[in-house]
């Protein structure tokens, strides 16, 4: 079992992170797993995305040209990736920053209000665990708690007081996936 | 084993410092620029010297004091800022320095661009600088071997007095994958040739790559070559999954060798008889291996991130006995699973007849 996913989105918007999650969680699960980053010089505005790839095998190549999952924090990076998901595949995108209703055949789409659950969650940045929360409600891809473990590794010491809020806005992204 | 998520470039910097490597010089470049960010916190924590100077030129002189001091020495740097180094790699081989030298190559020639690329291999085995001299150079393929390779590159450089290369890319440097560290270990080898002072000795160590009469230089060279030898006979690696009962060895490292095994995990889904042969050393490359599947009427097909310069050495090894091709792609870019794929699919329906 291997699962390939693209989390994208503008540099700023957390896509990095939640794609190291991702692969972190897999790993605390055993799996094997690669994270790799692609983006241009900027840090804030640019577009980002990132490929994470976590397998029960010894993983091959660590950029994901067909991906199982994608999650697409803004319109461009949907507009870009979304032709590449393969049929059975999944798409969450954040539908605060996106107008089109993306429609693929054989693909589940879910359209997660991001900006507007992160301001209601009392921090506008933590849009990106929302849409995480959501992704892994429609793929188990990995466990909530291995995301809260990671977090807890992935995180310094001194940002461990941010731990419960994402925790909330992961559980918040999750109850929308299973509805 | 505890398992942690590293970059490639930061696992390589950790497995250095576990392994006693106490002096870093470098100087800045993109994709490798983990490594002396890394150098920079770490090395103070463990009593080490980091030193960023002010050129790739001065890093290597650097590297090569330290180097012929005793130290476990080592510098980094990507494709324009390795052809920099080039003049003290030769020194140091000619005086028979040890040190570790990483490149995480990007595309060239030139000031060329920041994403991977393979295109340094003819650099990195066949001189780089002037003279007749190798490096041992090693090809990680994942961030494991990072950790790895960079602990005995150390060891192996110190057993034969004689820079070694890791040559990496991009991808391999920016990738996170889980990784397990060694414990940190002490080395404080017997240095007996190193500049730490004479020890009651009547004459002093010189470390030197001068031979202005012919005769020395001659047998200066004699000396290097029996060592070239030694290391060719000794210091093969390679990683060869499903050669055996296959119609077609793919033959690729480093990132393409991570595409060419996506590639063959699909074929082999389909019954394909495909395998890999991969070199962890690109020199000495694993000719004899090579020679004995072609003699065993395998065919090959050498993958790269360049116009075609490992192809040359397997040419080399197969020498007539089997058909080569050869898929690559251009400074820059990746091949797609795809990609190589189709490739190989349709060199297996050509047949045998090859």
């Amino acid at each position: 079992m291997t699962n390939e996913i693209v989390c994208a989105g503008f540099g700023g918007q957390g896509v990095m992170l939640i794609g190291q999650l991702l692969a972190y969680g897999g790993m605390l699960e055993g799996k094997e797993v690669t994270w790799f980053p692609s983006y241009g010089p900027e840090m804030r505005g640019g577009t980002a995305n990132c490929s994470v790839v976590i397998s029960d095998q010894p993983v091959g190549s660590p950029i994901v040209a067909e991906p199982d999952g994608l999650i697409a924090m803004n319109g461009p990076s949907l507009a870009r990736f979304k032709a590449a998901v393969k049929p059975g595949g999944v798409i969450v995108y954040n539908s605060s920053l996106v107008t089109e209703t993306p429609e693929l055949p054989g693909v589940k789409i879910c359209a997660v209000p991001a900006n507007e659950l992160a301001r209601e969650l009392g921090n506008d940045k933590i849009g990106n665990m929302v849409v995480l929360g959501a992704f892994l409600g429609l793929t188990k891809a990995v466990a909530v708690s291995s995301i809260e473990t990671a977090l807890q590794q992935v995180l310094p010491a001194r940002r461990h007081h941010l731990i419960p809020l994402n925790s909330a806005a992961l559980q918040k992204g999750f109850s929308i996936a299973e509805a | 084993m505890e398992r942690v998520m590293m970059k490639g470039n930061e696992a390589l910097a950790e497995g250095a410092i576990r392994a006693g490597c106490r002096f870093f010089f470098g100087y800045p470049i993109t994709p490798q620029n983990e490594i002396p960010e890394y150098m920079a916190r770490r090395m103070p924590e463990v009593g080490g010297v980091f030193l960023q100077a002010e050129s790739e030129v001065s890093a290597i002189n650097m590297v090569y004091g330290a180097g012929g001091a005793g130290g476990r020495v080592l510098t980094s740097s990507s494709s324009p800022g390795i052809s920099l180094k080039q003049e003290g790699v030769s020194y140091m081989a000619g005086a028979q320095v040890p040190c570790v030298i990483v490149n995480v190559a990007r595309g060239g020639p030139g000031l060329g661009g920041l994403t991977p690329s393979q295109s340094d291999y003819f650099q990195a085995t066949k001189g780089g600088g002037h003279g007749d001299y190798r490096l041992l150079v090693y090809a990680p393929g994942n961030a494991q071997e990072m950790v790895d390779l960079i602990g005995l590159a150390f060891d192996k450089a110190e057993a034969y007095r004689n820079p070694v290369m890791i040559l990496s890319d991009a991808i391999m440097g920016q990738m996170m994958e889980p990784v397990v560290l060694p414990p940190l270990r002490e080395v404080a080898p017997d240095k007996p040739w190193a500049t730490t002072g004479k020890h009651g000795r009547s004459t002093p160590n010189v470390i030197n790559s001068l031979g202005i009469v012919g005769e020395d230089l001659e047998r200066i060279n004699i000396e290097l070559q029996e060592k070239y030898a030694r290391m060719a006979a000794d210091e093969v690696r390679y990683e060869a999954d499903g050669v055996e009962d296959a119609d077609l060895v793919v033959v690729a490292y480093g990132t393409s060798s991570r595409v060419v095994r996506s590639a063959i995990s699909r074929l082999r889904q389909e019954k394909m008889k495909v395998g890999l042969l991969r070199p962890i050393t690109l020199w000495p490359f694993p000719q004899q291996v090579l020679a004995e599947l072609a003699a065993a009427g395998k065919r090959f097909l050498v993958v790269e991130m360049s116009t075609g310069q490992m192809v040359e050495d397997v040419i080399l090894s197969v020498n007539d006995r089997s058909k080569v091709t050869f898929f690559g792609k251009l400074n820059g870019t990746v091949p797609t699973v795809k990609e190589v794929y189709d490739r190989i699919r349709s060199l297996l329906s050509e047949g045998g007849e090859g």
